[in-house]
């Protein structure tokens, strides 16, 4: 039912992308979010889809697999674009009815549309290659600032991560839920909407009482485990910045000063 | 008339690397008011099998007919097969959700289009099956022991009146009392409501003691589908597959390898009893 | 100094009303003595509902006495000041396999503790790679525990607990939602650790032959223990642990049934070897001349087998001494 959600999902490889501290990884994919939004010229185009293949390139995952997880977000994208396409007000080039495409809306479609997707795929590689362990941990290192002003940001990261240890488990449950539920003639594929809902009860409440326990014991399982919050805790695996990721940043900082370069000149 | 499996397979995750062959062609029959005991380690594909017999999975290839008519075929009426093959999953007082017992009970025959009176009858009876005290009928399902909890969830199934009645490990997770109570009422249950019943477990001593036929799964394959005594007789085979037989059937083997002529097709106490006292007399004649 | 020490334990959980108000206590617990020596295999038996649980989790301050005390390692569980010493002394294995595991990698997970307790990271890597080793798990480290079996995910359990290097593991339960292999492995683990490393078990437990192999067993009823010493003084009671809602394993069974009958066998028949070697004992012992005859073939073979396993007949007598004796003891307790 969920396996379609191949989105982001880590894939298994060895790189220089997955071996990058993933502090690094989340630092440039917000680098490289925003300089999307700086670049406005066909040129910083370019630069930005360049940039993403040379990482596509170096992270090891099949091109294939990345793409096969945009397809879930292609309505979207396709939505967006008829937006823009339909609704920027200019020189009219092409007349439909009611529909009016200009000049103006075409150019600002395709760059929305580039914009669009490579901000997914760019977050896509990060995810792609970081574990969401490592996402978490590189969470909470470069959230330690905010400590200082009573952010809770290593039950933050703890949170997250046992969050996503429990999807799957979660999952498999509502499955096996709802597979009990039909043996006893339920109907969860009602089209009628008020039938849909509360068809829903039988499948919601037994997950929630069951999320719930499972909280519980593990809750009393970390306790009984000397979990005490963040205060005296060790790692198992620091994050250390070695070479590779002190050039990385480099990289990224001129990248980031090539995308500002394209926003004056042209 | 009853269920006939015809050469069917199940294969998750299908044309993906991660390709398992979960039910590797299986034939059999599944005749009317039979207790038949399905036997297979974890990942043996019986889980999978059972699924297939009430529609809840659609088979790869081969057929299921139901009362000789094929579950997949177009004018099948799936609600009717789910209703008639009853199935009890694993740790069924997960799926528990209603305000109060008989409501939950209530909840597969309103499901089958019967008024809150017929429902409520049926519920009764259900309840009244699974022995389940009538003050209990309003408490909320949560507030039960866990033997009762099962319990309610089973007369859940029961309810809709099913033919064949499908229970996935019934015992998980009960005490030595509760599983004995489950399994007498279960016992019970195909002596007064002449249901087949299809008991899956891997506790070779729980299953050796009811039924009259067993299934062995193993690898998505059946391997044996005999008399239990039959099965039992190859304790080497089903061992190599991380089943056991009765241990009752390992001591009858070592008194035989030591020299006493008794017959090892003993399957619970009071028959070994039994055969060993038998064997005295023999001798002491 | 004893492991565990309990004294005059109670324990009353707090019933509330909907609205949350107190409505009333139940006492799961009222007035258990026990100690457990250092380095002892234990099992605790109990139906559901026994209060073996709630006993457990006293023995990790997971729970505090309501009344009495429990002393883990010297230690007053009531006193805060040693609640993490003992949480990590006393090490705890639940039921559900799948509700303990907090990491998304085995390794990580065995670390979990660890981490929690302070250990420098190159101790963690050492501790984590021993602890999985010992219970048989070092090759799936990089797994997910979604990919693992209950067996094996219990055992990666266990191993999370050692890598805090307790003195004592309490398990409770942790083979009731498992198949019979998986039981098998999570046994074998502990055992194995009981052996080699000399930690204190306590097994909870309601599947009897996990206990058959305990250096002692207490029977938990109604919040008080019930009958307590060794499997063999426990098990000879069949008619005592049918009261208790209990079963005692198989081989004990049938030789009750055998005795009920009228043979004359030992009350504390544990292993099917054991029952093999009383019956051929007896056999022999009172057949007449006409058995023999009848059953000449038999016999030799007998002859010859007891004649290769003298040594075996020998223990087994030996066996039916001490076990009439411990069976006296059970019934002074």
């Amino acid at each position: 039912m969920f396996d379609s959600i191949t989105l982001g999902q880590y894939y298994q490889t060895d790189s220089a992308l997955h071996r990058l501290d993933p502090r690094v990884k989340l630092v440039g994919t917000f680098a490289y979010l925003i300089a999307l939004f700086v670049v406005d010229s066909w040129v910083g185009y370019l630069l930005a889809a360049l940039f993403l293949a040379a990482m596509i390139k170096l992270s090891n995952v099949p091109f294939r697999y990345i793409v096969r997880g945009m397809k879930t977000i292609l309505f979207l994208l396709v939505i967006t674009v008829c937006f823009n396409l339909f609704l920027t007000p200019g020189e009219v080039i092409w007349q439909f009815g009611f529909l009016k495409m200009s000049k103006e809306g075409l150019s600002f479609a395709i760059k929305m549309a580039l914009r669009l997707s490579l901000l997914i795929l760019g977050s896509s590689i990060m995810t792609l290659t970081t574990t969401p362990t490592q996402l978490t941990d590189a969470l909470e290192s470069l959230m330690r600032p905010l400590k200082k002003v009573h952010v809770p940001v290593h039950e933050i990261s703890m949170m997250m991560s046992i969050a996503l240890r429990f999807i799957p488990i979660l999952m498999e449950e509502t499955d096996k839920i709802m597979k009990a539920q039909i043996a006893r003639g339920a109907d969860f594929e009602s089209k009628n909407l008020i039938k849909k809902i509360k068809s829903l009860v039988p499948l919601l409440v037994p997950l929630f009482i069951s999320a719930f326990r499972r909280a519980n014991d593990l809750a009393m399982a970390m306790e009984a485990r000397c979990y005490r919050g963040g205060e005296g805790r060790t790692k198992m695996k620091p994050l250390v910045y070695k070479g590779r990721d002190r050039a990385a940043y480099g990289v990224l900082l001129l990248y980031f000063a090539a995308c500002i370069a394209t926003r004056v000149i042209f | 008339m009853g269920i006939k499996v015809d050469d069917i397979c199940f294969l998750y995750e299908r044309g993906t690397a991660m390709q398992v062959n979960a039910l590797d062609h299986i034939s059999c029959e599944i005749p009317d008011n039979q207790f038949i005991g399905l036997i297979g380690h974890t990942g043996s594909g019986k889980s999978t099998f059972v699924q297939t017999l009430n529609g809840l999975l659609k088979v790869t290839s081969g057929h299921i007919y139901y009362n000789g008519e094929d579950i997949d075929g177009d004018k099948f009426d799936k609600k009717k097969l789910r209703s008639d093959v009853g199935l009890v999953f694993q740790y069924p007082e997960h799926q528990l959700f209603e305000v109060d017992v008989i409501t939950d009970v209530m909840f597969g025959p309103r499901n089958l289009g019967m008024g809150d009176q017929e429902a409520k009858q049926r519920a009764v009876e259900a309840l009244e099956s699974v022995k389940m005290p009538k003050s209990l009928y309003t408490s909320s399902p949560f507030d039960l022991s866990g033997g009762q909890k099962r319990r309610a969830a089973i007369a859940g199934v029961l309810a809709m009146r099913p033919r064949i009645l499908i229970l996935d490990e019934p015992t998980a997770g009960l005490d030595p009392k509760g599983r004995d109570e489950i399994l007498g009422l279960i016992a019970e249950m195909k002596r007064t409501l002449n249901m087949t019943i299809i008991l899956v477990s891997h506790s070779m001593d729980d299953v050796a003691r009811y039924v009259d036929r067993i299934m062995v799964m193993g690898g998505g394959k059946l391997l044996y589908d005999d008399d239990p005594v039959k099965v039992f007789r190859h304790v080497k085979e089903l061992e190599s597959l991380g089943l056991a037989a009765p241990q009752i059937t390992y001591i009858m083997k070592l008194l035989k390898e030591r020299g006493l002529d008794v017959n090892t097709d003993c399957l619970t106490v009071k028959e070994a009893a039994a055969e060993i006292l038998a064997h005295r007399r023999e001798l002491h004649v | 100094m004893s492991m565990i020490k309990i004294q005059k334990l109670i324990h009353d959980y707090i019933k509330r009303d909907d609205e949350g108000n107190v409505a009333g206590t139940v006492r799961a617990i009222s007035g258990v003595d026990l100690d457990v020596q250092p380095g002892q295999f234990i099992a605790v038996l109990g139906h559901n509902g026994s209060g073996k649980s709630t006993l457990a989790k006293h023995l990790n301050a997971l729970l505090f006495p309501t009344e009495g005390t429990v002393w883990v390692d010297g230690m007053d569980t009531k006193d805060s000041a040693h609640l993490w010493e003992i949480r990590r002394e006393a090490g705890m294995v639940f039921q559900n396999p799948d509700n303990q595991i907090i990491a998304q990698v085995v390794e990580e997970d065995v670390g979990f503790g660890p981490e929690n307790i302070g250990v420098p990271t190159e101790e963690i890597w050492k501790r984590v790679e021993e602890s999985l080793a010992a219970v048989g798990m070092l090759e799936h480290r990089k797994k997910s525990p979604n990919r693992l079996s209950g067996g094996q995910k219990q055992r990666v359990s266990i191993a999370g607990v050692i890598a805090m290097e307790p003195k004592c593991i309490i398990l409770d339960e942790p083979t009731a939602m498992l198949d019979p292999n998986g039981r098998k492995e999570v046994i074998k683990a502990a055992m194995k650790l009981n052996r080699e490393k000399g930690i204190t078990v306590i097994l909870i437990t309601h599947y009897m032959e996990e206990a058959i192999d305990a250096d002692r067993i207490f029977v938990m009823d109604q919040g008080e223990v019930a009958m307590q010493g060794t499997p063999r003084e426990i098990f000879s009671q069949v008619e005592r642990m049918k009261e208790l809602q209990l079963d005692v394993p198989q081989v004990t069974l049938l030789a009750h049934e055998l005795r009920k009958a009228g043979l004359d066998l030992p009350a504390s028949i544990l292993t099917k070897e054991e029952l093999v070697d009383a019956l051929l004992g007896c056999e022999t012992g009172q057949s007449t001349e006409v058995a023999e005859k009848q059953k000449s073939t038999a016999a030799t073979e007998e002859q010859k087998n007891s004649a290769a396993t003298g040594e075996q007949k020998s223990t087994a007598a030996n066996r039916q001494v001490q076990a009439g004796e411990e069976a006296g003891h059970g019934n002074q307790g």
